[in-house]
């Protein structure tokens, strides 16, 4: 469904740019028309499409799941809540399994993490120009519908999560301790400047890796589709052996943001489970 | 790629969801788990109760059945032991009748013998009365004596 007068290159940039609100060199505030335009906008600009879709999708999760906690009772669960209790059980049981201490924001927070982001990879297996053509046709210019594959709703969920691993850091820790644990380690103490930056480094790491492995795995995946959906512009062969491309693509692509979400949500608990150890 | 406020954005959204998950969604969903659980819990415990008491009854009909067998076998026996019983007093009392019977009948019959003796004496004396009246009567005619006799002896 390529737009013909598109050349490749920009039918692909034209995927991979936001709707960015924000304002304009000129002074005045509105929708940026490019990527260029829109880094120029600076920091207070809003990526419109990768909030709207990621709020959209989490409300839609918690619209979901409240429904089933509602009507949650010991007795024989329906369908709908059979499932929510379902995932429940599981994102329980991998809290329990990797968090030792007892905590009741890790499993709601873990729950959150899987299925949102769940959710916002599952964008990415929507056909790549269905709503965007949509969306031109209400006169946006630019959409991009898989939110995961916005480095800024990566990383404002790692950077969350970091912050957590704070607050518990400095919580059961106390200043000291949590000053102790980067600076006294690997190596003695006379070496504290070396130990400091390598703990400090493992420490920032925490979060980037986070975020970007998400951002790089649905990047990265939503490209794919995007360079095959390309193929349809080349002919009836060339299509015939896109669409089969893309079929086996987003097969496989159900296993990654699965996996994706899966791996998220692990780290989550594996960093908050290190931050709430008292002792080293 | 670049950073700007969704960063914020999203900061405030995933704690906003994650609160709302932990107030409004975890608790709930838990509390109903562990309910089941423990229901669960409950309806095998009594299920295997169940099981036991019905062992316990399943026995206690045996051994009833049992000893319902045994009584009724006494009962048998000691019925048959009665029914021999009445069928040995009732053969001594046939017997006792039958010869009482006999003994009657025989009685009668001697009686009766005795009876017909006595008529036939009876009649042997009128016979004998008439005869000799007759033979009184004829005294000189000896062969109707005889004759007499011979007919006398006839009729006797």
């Amino acid at each position: 469904m390529a737009v013909a007068p598109e050349t490749s290159a920009e039918y692909i940039k034209h995927h991979l740019t936001n709707l960015t609100w924000g304002q304009h060199a000129d002074g005045h505030w509105g929708f940026a028309h490019s990527m260029e335009e829109a880094a120029e906008m600076g920091f207070w600009a809003i990526n419109v499409d990768s909030m709207l879709f990621s709020v959209g999708l989490g409300v839609l999760f918690l619209w979901g799941f409240r429904a089933a906690a509602r009507t949650a009772t010991a007795g024989v669960p329906g369908g709908w809540q059979n499932f929510v209790e379902w995932v429940i059980e599981f994102i329980d049981d991998s809290v329990r399994g990797s968090f030792s201490g007892k905590n009741k924001l890790v499993g709601p927070l873990a729950l959150t993490i899987f299925i949102w982001v769940f959710l916002m990879n599952f964008m990415d297996l929507l056909a790549v120009d269905h709503l965007p053509w949509l969306a031109g046709l209400m006169g946006v210019h630019n959409l991009k519908i898989v939110p995961s594959t916005d480095p800024n709703i990566t990383f404002g969920l790692s950077l969350s999560v970091f912050a957590l691993v704070l607050y518990y850091s400095f919580k059961f820790k106390g200043a000291g301790g949590f000053f102790a644990e980067l600076a006294f380690h690997p190596f003695p103490k006379f070496l504290m400047p070396i130990n400091l930056l390598l703990e400090g480094v493992t420490l920032i790491a925490k979060p980037i890796s986070l975020a970007l492995r998400l951002f790089g795995n649905m990047y990265a995946g939503e490209m794919i589709f995007i360079l095959i959906a390309l193929m349809y512009g080349g002919g009836w062969v060339l299509g015939a052996f896109g669409g089969l491309l893309q079929l086996g693509w987003a097969i496989f692509h159900i296993l990654i943001i699965t996996l994706q979400a899966f791996i998220f949500m692990t780290l989550t608990i594996v960093y908050l489970d290190m931050a709430c150890q008292e002792a080293h | 790629m670049n950073f700007n406020a969704t960063l914020i954005g999203q900061s405030i959204t995933f704690l906003v969801f994650v609160w709302f998950c932990m107030k409004f969604v975890w608790p709930p969903i838990m509390t109903a788990l562990t309910e089941r659980k423990e229901k669960i819990a409950e309806g095998l415990a009594a299920a295997d109760r169940g099981k036991h008491e019905q062992e316990l009854a399943q026995q206690k009909a045996t051994e009833i059945l049992h000893e319902a067998k045994q009584q009724a076998a006494e009962v048998i026996q000691r019925a048959e032991k009665r029914a021999a019983e009445i069928v040995d007093e009732a053969k001594a009392d046939a017997i006792e009748e039958g010869n009482r019977l006999k003994a009657a009948a025989e009685a009668e019959i001697e009686q009766e013998v005795n009876r017909a003796r006595e008529a036939l004496r009876g009649k042997v004396v009128e016979i004998a009365t008439a005869g000799a009246g007759r033979i009184l009567k004829r005294e000189l005619d000896a062969t109707a004596n005889d004759e007499l006799i011979k007919d006398l002896v006839a009729r006797i």
